[in-house]
């Protein structure tokens, strides 16, 4: 697994390349936790464009970290699921908590 | 077509991947879509990290995971099964977003039970779990993996 963190401002954009199952979830979520433990972040983008596999431990890992952020009243997105990703996540109902968009450009733009 | 496959592999996080590979390949000898081996991929790695992380609650030392599969015409079925501590409750594991770590979704069998037709548990306290996974694809769909 790949993992890119860059932080714009209180955001912290996080992009993932490859399988997020269990070896991958729990690397993924050390990462974001010890960014989010800054207490400089208030926002957070994951970018799934070179997901190209995930199950229910890599949702625990999003649905988790969604937690963290709502709870001091920060937003949450997903972008650029690949349909097969984009399928799973639907079927977990993350949708209904975390907006979802293409591209990045797409919530700089909100 | 009849075809067979059995492996086992220590129980530790970096073999999920291994077992759904293996399947997934396997099942590219029945005539299914991408998205249908993608599927299969899925349900394998969601019981293998049952395995892993319930059966035997990350404790790897000496192990074992054990994953069959029958590919019967276009019918394949799926076997995972460890030797840990089993299920007491087994209706209770499957009823979706229940889970016994708290840190965890619920989702593993109701994923399984989305993507495949026939979906058994077999389990006791102390004498491992054994999921049973069955599907059966619609055929001529072969050009999809063109």
């Amino acid at each position: 697994m790949e993992v890119e963190l860059k932080q714009i401002r209180n955001t912290l954009f996080v992009r993932v390349q490859g399988e997020m199952d269990m070896v991958v979830a729990e690397k993924l979520r050390q990462e974001i936790d010890r960014k989010l433990e800054t207490k400089k972040i208030c926002n957070l983008v994951i970018n799934l464009e070179k997901v190209t596999f995930i199950d229910s431990s890599g949702l625990g890992v999003i649905i988790g970290r969604y937690k963290k952020i709502a709870g001091w009243g920060g937003k949450m997105f997903i972008v650029g699921a690949r349909p097969s990703v984009y399928k799973i996540l639907m079927f977990s109902g993350i949708n209904r908590l975390v907006p979802m968009y293409n591209n990045e450009q797409d919530i700089i733009n909100i | 077509m009849k075809n067979y496959v059995r492996f086992e592999f220590q129980s530790l996080p970096e073999n999920v991947s291994f077992a759904r590979a293996c399947v997934g390949a396997f099942a590219t000898q029945i005539e299914c879509t991408l998205e249908e081996i993608e599927e299969i991929k899925l349900v394998v790695s969601e019981a293998v990290s049952n395995c892993i992380i319930h059966g035997y609650e990350n404790r790897p030392h000496e192990k074992v995971v054990v994953v069959a599969a029958i590919i019967n015409d276009q019918t394949m079925e799926i076997m995972v099964e460890d030797y840990g501590k089993g299920i007491a409750d087994i209706k209770q594991a499957m009823e979706p977003s229940f889970s016994s770590d708290p840190t965890r979704m619920g989702l593993g069998f109701s994923l399984m039970k989305s993507f495949m037709d026939e979906l058994e548990v077999i389990s006791q306290p102390g004498q491992g779990t054994s999921v049973k996974l069955k599907r059966c694809f619609q055929a001529n769909t072969k050009e999809a993996l063109a």
